[in-house]
């Protein structure tokens, strides 16, 4: 057995023992995995941005204007000195603005706009049939954004139309919760799928 | 200097970010992108303190004593990632990769298999048909569980089909309902920052 399969499957033994009860193997492996993935986010980091995108270019293709990033990147350094601590917040400026500047035409357009128009669906077909499904998201969409809306308070019949968001938001809710449950459900089966085939070999 | 500049800079690129959207020209796109990258690049300095924080923390608690083993276990394999990478790269078939096939993926989908347990086990507790709403999710809930397993064919062949409709319009009704509401929610948050209405990522200190 390759020992790639017998680390895996003992560290993930180790992580399966939390359902006994919390234990120091679990934590040993709980604190292995944290450093491990720290360790592993830093090493992508340093080689996907900050060599691709600032030392090679700045140093190697002498693109200047890649001094301004490296600034405002060192500032965040400033931290650690209470002194100059306050020169954090230039950086810090400078990633919430534009953060912002940019996620006022994309959350207009991809979270409002675009949410709006797939829901607007003709109610009748040409045969003068009723649209049943198309009715339904409409009602859904108009009773849930009046549940949301907290201007007014939820009496009469606002409050009626309000109530009957709650229902679409439940059902909302249900299905994600079912969809959680079992995409969590297929990841533990391969996960036992790997320990009895792969690691403890009791099945083909 | 202390509040004022940084106000400055979020306003400033908020409105330059902001109005760069409308334009199609080559320097709108090209200033956009120029942006973007240094956004990443002070994005990873910005994770390299969160890193270095991480290890002055564990170094601190480890020399107090606090859950010592535990510690040493987690910075040796921080330790490990950087120093694998040096030496062997990180490319397919490195030591480095190994670890990540063999160490974190393994532990990392197992830790996410074991909130099956957890979601199913709280949902026991808290699943009750106390009201008409609560029975509305919970009959959401089941019917999505029963359709997406073998169990639910034994019941009725039509239940996957009632499953689809139940999650493609009353549920992606209230879906998208929210998602308006995240979407204006994020706008005038944006727009507040950008003014400078919205101040608390400047921090408590003067």
């Amino acid at each position: 057995m390759e020992m790639g399969t017998i680390i895996a499957g003992i560290l993930t033994l180790a992580i399966l023992s939390f359902l006994y009860r919390d234990n120091p193997i679990y934590k040993m492996a709980e604190y292995l995995l944290i450093g491990v993935s720290i360790g592993y986010v830093l090493v992508i980091t340093w080689t996907n941005t900050l060599m691709s995108l600032l030392f090679v270019p700045l140093f190697a293709g002498s693109d200047l204007w890649l001094i301004i990033p490296l600034i405002l990147g060192l500032l965040m350094w400033a931290r650690f000195h209470k002194n100059i601590a306050s020169l954090s917040r230039i950086p810090i400026g400078f990633m919430i603005g534009s953060g912002a500047g940019v996620a006022i035409p994309a959350m207009l357009y991809g979270r409002t706009l675009r949410q709006l128009s797939a829901s607007v669906t003709p109610l009748v077909d040409s045969s003068g049939v009723p649209n049943i499904s198309g009715i339904v998201v409409i009602a859904g969409l108009l009773t849930t954004l009046s549940y949301f809306y907290f201007s007014r308070e939820h009496k009469g019949h606002f409050g009626r139309l309000a109530k009957v968001g709650t229902f679409f938001l439940m059902v909302f809710f249900g299905t994600t919760f079912g969809y959680t449950v079992m995409s969590r459900m297929s990841t533990f089966i391969g996960r036992m799928e790997f320990l009895l085939t792969d690691f403890l070999r009791l099945a083909n | 200097m202390g509040r004022k500049f940084p106000l400055a800079v979020c306003f400033l690129f908020g409105v330059v970010m902001f109005i760069q959207y409308f334009s199609q020209s080559t320097a709108a796109r090209n200033l956009n992108q120029t942006i973007l990258d240094y956004w990443q690049i002070v994005f990873a300095f910005t994770l390299i303190v969160g890193v270095f924080s991480f290890f002055k923390n564990n170094v601190t608690h480890i020399s107090r004593g606090a859950d010592r083993p535990y510690r040493v276990v987690g910075l040796i394999g921080f330790c490990s990632m950087p120093i694998l990478a040096l030496i062997w790269g990180i490319k397919a078939d490195t030591p480095f990769m190994w670890m990540f096939e063999n160490v974190q993926a393994p532990m990392q989908s197992t830790v996410f298999a074991l909130l099956a347990f957890f979601v199913a086990s709280a949902s026991f507790r808290g699943f009750r048909a106390r009201s008409l709403p609560a029975a509305v999710l919970l009959i959401s809930a089941l019917l999505m569980l029963l359709s997406r397993s073998n169990i639910g064919g034994y019941f009725s062949s039509g239940l996957p089909e009632v499953a689809n409709w139940v999650r493609d319009y009353p549920s992606m009704a209230a879906r998208r309902a929210i998602l308006i509401g995240i979407g204006l929610g994020s706008l005038t948050t944006s727009l507040r920052v950008i003014i400078g209405i919205e101040r608390t990522w400047l921090g408590g200190e003067k």
